[in-house]
């Protein structure tokens, strides 16, 4: 009998302890956040740990894998998704795998105000914005200016003077910004699906064309570094970031605006439909927003965000890299990629099969 | 005991069932289900044939799929020329330590991921790689070579990934086949080449399908190698259903390549057990 009565203390005492860790639990939440590469470095994790007490999973992806793992849980496994604002309202629409952002708990003054605006304008469905700005980049050409000095568009990756010594992807923003080289309009036919499917096959053709002169279609980032790096390729699309971290190895290499545009993308954050951890989500978003912070996720991702202020807490370098690619002429030239509407990704799909199978 | 016997049967057998059932079975099932919704408007879908008749309305996607099954084929025959006399040596002639030496150096680069492996490749052959500097070095060439980015390129590391699921159940096979009897098919006047087609092959036949099966399923769901090996022309089909699902959203054609490809894989596995009179039970027996 003794033995029973100090068998039950035991377990309510244990029942007690396990309420009160889920208790604990509760007020300092796990924030498990679907981000990319340099967007959640380890030193803005501990600081934002250490003060307000929740701890971050973080989870590194890219805007399709991020929608087709929300969509594969209906939006659960994640508090909070770092997705490009173009692609939010369509596969919300599609799929339902975001929620509304309350912007009451939003500190809207840490924002650089035009940024905000023009995201929240071209992420809300139904009356509700589902998200707010936080890095953004553009895409354009990393070029070896000294082994293709003639390289300033895109349509110029087809010429002969670089032939065999070509590198880009075989994704929407090649097709896009060979669009815009050859003067056509994509981002005008978004929501005419005849006029962009015209678009399409007409870049299909050129590509096709293009294709002896491609040395390989790079898949990952890295895999671009190497091939600019060894001088295997001496021209190349790709991103801003991966333009100016080759410069700071090799002067020769650097980031160039093309001539009819870079393509610009503003990635953003949203609360995925079924996340369980809202105000570590707030709290987190708030944080990133502060200035200070802010400078060190440019100093760690390469591109800037839309902090009001963050300018000062970047290094010179960064800045000397972004005014040589950016004239203030290539800067109101940049193409921002408008909302994408669902069912335009098969159309390009379709296309991008053929160019990669034809010889 | 009769009961004894019979529940001891379904505990023994229940986890193999709960592994198919809820690995396999079950998740094909949604995947077929999948495969026949057609998208029709926003977050709106019916129930047809859509899907498939776009496989097989489209050339291209027929065309990739002879592509990856021919290759896989090819992959497989290569795997096996190559991999038969490293097998009969250490099955045959190699002895005691030296034999589980030779074993271990076929095991030893599956310790390390296919990743790294595949990588591997790429510094050597890559035009600034291994091997074209060594090329230059010697005087052979006279500027830089490019070995990567192309289908042989493809092959060397399908042929490499795939290898010791071929050598494995070849070794099983020969050591099996009593030495004796190589030795009286000599005393009644056989030659090498007789010998091996009369003797070795036959007795081998089991383990050759085996490890034919292994190493063409392995080659034709291979994901990794062909994308990062082949370059600009290697469209491989597991490249396209990862792009239907992923890249483009289209979770219902992408489910219908997996099941073409289900279909198509089983169909040529099939039609090489006919071909060389081989069963099933026999293989795995």
């Amino acid at each position: 009998m003794k033995h029973l009565t100090k068998r039950a203390v035991m377990l309510i005492s244990a029942t007690g302890i396990a309420t009160f860790g889920l208790f604990g639990a509760a007020s300092a939440d796990t924030l498990r956040l679907l981000t990319w590469g340099g967007y959640a470095p380890e030193d803005v994790v501990a600081m934002f740990e250490a003060e307000t007490g929740h701890t971050v999973e973080v989870t590194l992806s890219n805007n399709e894998e991020m929608i087709a793992k929300l969509r594969a849980t209906g939006g659960r496994g994640f508090d909070l998704a770092q997705p490009s604002q173009d692609r939010i309202s369509g596969p919300q629409e599609e799929f339902g795998i975001y929620k509304p952002i309350d912007m009451s708990k939003i500190d809207q003054s840490q924002f650089i105000t035009s940024m905000l605006n023009a995201t929240l304008g071209n992420t809300t469905v139904g009356g509700q914005p589902f998200a707010v700005p936080h890095v953004w980049g553009t895409s354009g050409l990393v070029v070896n200016t000294a082994k293709a000095p003639g390289v300033k568009d895109y349509l110029d990756l087809c010429g002969a003077d670089v032939a065999g010594a070509v590198t880009y992807r075989l994704k929407r923003p090649t097709l896009i910004g060979f669009a815009y080289s050859m003067g056509l309009d994509p981002f005008a036919a978004y929501g005419d699906v005849a006029a962009y499917t015209d678009i399409i096959n007409k870049v299909e053709a050129k590509l096709i064309e293009c294709k002896p002169g491609v040395k390989t279609y790079w898949g990952g980032g890295d895999e671009l570094l190497g091939l600019m790096r060894s001088g295997e390729t001496v021209a190349s699309m790709a991103w801003d970031t991966g333009g100016w971290k080759l410069n700071a190895e090799n002067p020769d290499i650097t980031f160039v605006a093309p001539a009819s545009g870079a393509l610009g993308w503003i990635d953003t954050f949203v609360l995925p439909a079924k996340g369980e951890a809202d105000d570590a989500a707030y709290a987190w978003i708030n944080f990133v927003m502060r200035p200070d912070i802010a400078g060190m996720i440019t100093a760690a991702a390469g591109n800037f965000t839309a902090s009001k202020g963050a300018d000062e807490h970047v290094s010179d370098d960064l800045k000397a890299r972004y005014q040589a690619s950016f004239p203030p002429a290539a800067v109101d030239n940049i193409k921002w990629y408008p909302p994408v509407p669902a069912g335009l990704e098969a159309i390009e799909g379709a296309a991008l099969d053929r160019v990669k199978a034809a010889n | 005991m009769q009961t004894g016997a019979r529940i001891g049967f379904i505990l023994l057998f229940a986890p193999l069932l709960l592994w198919l059932g809820l690995l396999i079975v079950i998740p094909h099932i949604d995947l077929f289900l999948l495969s026949l919704r057609e998208r029709i408007g926003v977050g709106e879908y019916r129930t047809s044939l859509a899907n498939y008749i776009a496989f097989f309305g489209e050339p291209l996607y027929l065309v990739t799929f002879m592509r990856t099954a021919i290759m896989s084929v090819l992959a497989t025959v290569l795997t096996l020329i190559i991999g038969f006399p490293v097998a009969f040596y250490i099955a045959k002639f190699a002895k005691g330590r030296a034999q589980s030496v030779l074993f271990l150096l076929c095991l030893v680069p599956f310790w390390v991921s296919e990743l790294v492996r595949t990588f591997g490749w790429m510094i050597l052959l890559r035009e600034t790689g291994i091997f074209s500097e060594l090329l230059q070095w010697s005087g052979l060439v006279d500027g830089p070579v490019e070995m990567l980015y192309n289908d042989a390129a493809m092959m060397v590391g399908l042929v490499y990934t795939s290898m010791l699921f071929m050598i494995v159940p070849l070794i099983t096979t020969l050591e099996s086949l009593d030495d004796s009897v190589i030795e009286a098919g000599y005393d009644l006047g056989g030659t090498g080449p007789s010998v091996l087609r009369e003797i070795v092959i036959p007795h081998a036949m089991p383990g050759i399908v085996s490890g034919s099966i292994v190493v063409f399923m392995l080659s034709l769901g291979n994901y990794l190698t062909p994308t990062m090996l082949g370059g600009k022309d290697s469209l491989w089909f597991t490249e396209m259903i990862y792009a239907q699902f992923i890249v483009r959203f289209n979770w219902e054609l992408g489910a219908a390549f997996g099941f073409m490809l289900l279909i198509l894989s089983s169909l040529i596995v099939w039609a090489m057990l006919r071909l060389t009179g081989q069963t099933l039970e026999k293989t795995m027996g």
